[in-house]
């Protein structure tokens, strides 16, 4: 018993050296030529962070796309879910004052245009992305407001939809904060 | 087509073919044959100098378990006073406080088993050093002992009468070294690239485009994901796990990591087969498992993709199914698909959040962690299924009136003894445990502790009693998702859960690996008209009727006031 202690306490301790030392750091090292340089990719604008492209974040004013609910009100120092169950009464309700502020805002949907995702709360709090009739349902209104042209947005947002994996694999999507700052340099 | 639907049939496809070969070595590597990674076998050496191993040494099946249990002793200790002490500690640049006594006592039981309960949250509640140093260490060797413990019953099978069954660091060492090491750092190279951080920075500040400050999590969490999932561990970096941006970047690492962990499970059942040279009962293994995978998988997608039918009156288009919780780059396939997957084997990472998924695909999802072998976790997800197959063994021996004989081993009293303990463990400790969860909330609910019972749920009614009964069936199969509704960071989930995580763990080792000590020992008995067959079609279908058979008795009252209760409630 007393062998098999100090060979276990021996064998840990080169373990970590190995596993906890060289492993990360050479990661770390490699990551440093990913495109975000290992700290994450960052979106600029004239220069400035605006924010990193796979952290969704909140938008309300009516100029903008706006992403999906989030149950942490878009906070990255931490993420989560609303973790609310299907069949929750309170949860029903959330559901329906998110649908109608959007018709409040957007009172040419008709019934059925609603996406699910634009109006339950993502996974992780932070997600980056809507669907691409998330998009759709939004370009009248931020056209209008900003006074473009409706097809100009709309091949906007066709230019910034993402497409499946391979053109095989997964869902669509946009990602609003790109979306957002093309829409911002429209103007320019 | 459906590009959702190809998602995921592709990367099963793709698991399946990389299993195979990975299987094929993993035999070859821990018979000591030839393979082209023998250029590891200085490092090899040069561990087991610096450690005063002498991998010559053969054990028994009691030895080998207590050196199981010793180094995994000296890890519980090591690990706790770390999460302790972590605020005094280096590399903390978030500044997060030290663990109480109580939590972490959980995690670090929970990392030590394999499980990952993580009753803290990953952006908070620890520091860089405690992630690398206690968490991702621990992620490596749980696995790497789960792996270990299955080649020992392996060897039990492979010689006609033996008892000298290896030397357990030998397969402990080559499990990190030629395994889990390497397809870590490619996974890990395929993460950083996909934009999952890799630098030791803290957390960064911004003005957004509408001019809100804020602040992100970050960190070295590459190399951490990668074993993750290899290691069927399933603990993530951040609070959300893989559902969470920078954790689970697009729709490529979401395959990867998919792949990732269903892949060690399968390719063990193939090295099984070919490690003992009986390829067609590993094969026939591999076909209950996967009819397992499939039966709860179908029916997952159906619940997921159909939609939440109170949304649906609404007038809200669900044209991909259900979305609270999850993440639009992955859709409500893949993460249906990754639900079945995480809880038939033991990883408990998740993409959505179970707690907001549909009444019946909790139901599928807490099935899987009872059943606990299609597939399973690395290693013992083979040592649960031997433990189905002797009862099986006996049952069939019983009923057609022959010696009940496994291999070529007489199955004897003190086998069928030991195994049938060990079903009897699970439903015990899960139904206790909440059983006890349940009297504390509704009888004590106002009790004067930090934090009050009746604040533990996070909905009402048989989601409620759901949320419990998910966090004690995770612990005992050693899991780690969660019904993350509950409030579960407090001293009664924290020291239940944690005595429920150690006896789920080690008596499920033991036990099977002690049956196969004893069996191996036995005197070979050639196989003649007599002998029991049990790589044929029948006895596939034995094993799986006693699975499922064993399951639904011990589980389905639980079940039916539940998740069962709730689908009733909303779709009626």
């Amino acid at each position: 018993m007393k062998k098999y202690l100090l060979q276990s306490i021996r064998l840990t301790v080169v373990l970590l050296v190995l596993l906890c030392g060289a492993y990360p750091l050479f990661l770390s090292f490699a990551g440093g030529f990913s495109k975000g340089k290992g700290g994450g990719e960052k979106i600029m604008v004239d220069g400035k962070v605006v924010g990193y492209a796979l952290i969704g974040q909140s938008f309300t004013k009516p100029q903008y796309f706006w992403g999906r609910p989030s149950a942490v009100s878009y906070n990255a120092a931490g993420s989560g879910g609303s973790n609310k169950a299907a069949s929750n009464p309170d949860y029903e309700k959330d559901v329906q004052n998110r649908v109608d502020s959007l018709l409040k805002y957007h009172p040419y949907l008709k019934k059925g245009e609603i996406p699910a995702d634009m109006v339950t709360a993502s996974g992780s709090g932070l997600d980056p992305n809507i669907s691409e009739q998330g998009a759709a349902i939004q370009i009248k209104r931020v056209a209008e407001f900003r006074k473009l042209n409706e097809k100009t947005v709309a091949d906007l947002v066709a230019r910034n939809t993402e497409h499946p994996l391979f053109g095989l694999f997964g869902p669509s999507k946009v990602n609003v904060l790109k979306l957002n700052v093309a829409l911002d340099n429209l103007k320019k | 087509m459906n590009t959702e639907l190809f998602g995921i049939i592709a990367t099963y496809l793709l698991t399946v073919v990389l299993a195979i070969p990975l299987g094929i070595y993993l035999s070859k590597v821990f018979a000591g044959e030839k393979v082209w990674t023998d250029f590891l076998k200085p490092l090899e050496n040069g561990i087991y100098k610096l450690s005063g191993i002498n991998i010559k040494e053969q054990m028994n099946w009691k030895q080998h378990m207590k050196a199981l249990m010793t180094i995994n002793l000296v890890w519980l200790v090591y690990g706790f006073f770390v999460l302790l002490q972590q605020d005094k500690l280096p590399l903390n640049p978030d500044g997060n406080p030290g663990m109480s006594p109580d939590l972490a006592f959980n995690t670090v039981i929970s990392f030590v088993v394999n499980c990952n309960l993580q009753h803290y949250s990953g952006e908070s509640g620890v520091s860089y050093l405690t992630q690398h140093f206690v968490l991702m260490f621990l992620q490596f060797v749980s696995a790497a002992t789960g792996i270990a413990a299955a080649v020992v019953f392996f060897k039990a099978f492979r010689d006609k009468t033996t008892t000298a069954l290896g030397n357990f660091w030998e397969f402990f060492v080559k499990s990190i070294t030629r395994l889990l090491l390497p397809l870590s750092v490619l996974m890990g190279l395929i993460m950083a690239f996909s934009g999952t951080p890799t630098s030791y920075q803290g957390k960064d500040q911004f003005i957004s485009l509408q001019g809100d400050t804020v602040h992100v999590s970050r960190g070295p969490a590459a190399g951490f994901i990668a074993i993750k999932h290899l290691g069927t561990n399933g603990g993530g970096w951040f609070g959300v796990n893989s559902a969470h941006p920078l954790e689970n970047p697009n729709y490529l690492t979401n395959m990867v990591e998919m792949i990732a962990q269903v892949i060690i499970p399968i390719a063990m059942v193939i090295a099984f087969g070919y490690f003992i040279r009986r390829k067609k009962l590993a094969w026939m293994i591999f076909g209950v498992m996967t009819i397992g995978m499939l039966m709860l998988l179908f029916p997952t997608l159906s619940s997921e993709l159909g939609g939440n039918p109170a949304i649906a009156k609404m007038g809200v288009s669900q044209a991909t199914g259900a979305m609270e919780g999850k993440e639009v780059r992955f859709g409500p396939t893949a993460s249906a698909y990754w639900s079945t997957v995480t809880t038939i084997i033991s990883t408990g990472s998740v993409n959505s959040m179970h707690d907001s998924g549909m009444p019946l695909t909790g139901l599928w999802q807490l099935l899987g962690m009872m059943i606990n072998s299609f597939y399973g976790g690395c290693g013992v997800g083979m040592l649960n299924y031997f433990i189905y197959l002797i009862i099986a063994v006996f049952i069939s021996g019983l009923m057609v009136g022959r010696t009940p004989e496994f291999l070529g081993h007489k199955v004897e009293a003190r086998e069928v003894k030991i195994a049938a303990l060990i079903t009897l463990l699970s439903p015990f400790l899960i139904l206790a445990g909440t059983a006890i969860a349940a009297y504390v909330f509704t009888n004590h609910g106002g009790a004067a502790w930090a934090v009050q019972p009746k604040t533990w749920l996070n909905n009402p009614g048989f989601h409620g009693f759901s949320e419990m009964l998910y966090e004690m069936t995770s612990s005992n199969a050693n899991n780690g998702s969660g019904f993350e509704g509950l409030g579960d960071g407090n001293t009664f989930w924290n020291v239940s859960t944690g005595f429920v995580l150690l006896l789920g763990r080690f008596l499920p080792i033991i036990g099977p690996v002690a049956i196969a000590g004893l069996l191996g020992a036995k005197k070979f008995i050639p196989e003649s008209a007599g002998t029991l067959k049990t790589d044929t079609l029948t006895f596939s279908l034995m094993t799986f009727a006693v699975i499922l058979v064993l399951n639904a008795l011990s589980y389905f009252p639980a079940l039916a006031l539940g998740p069962l209760a709730e689908y009733f409630t909303l779709f009626k």
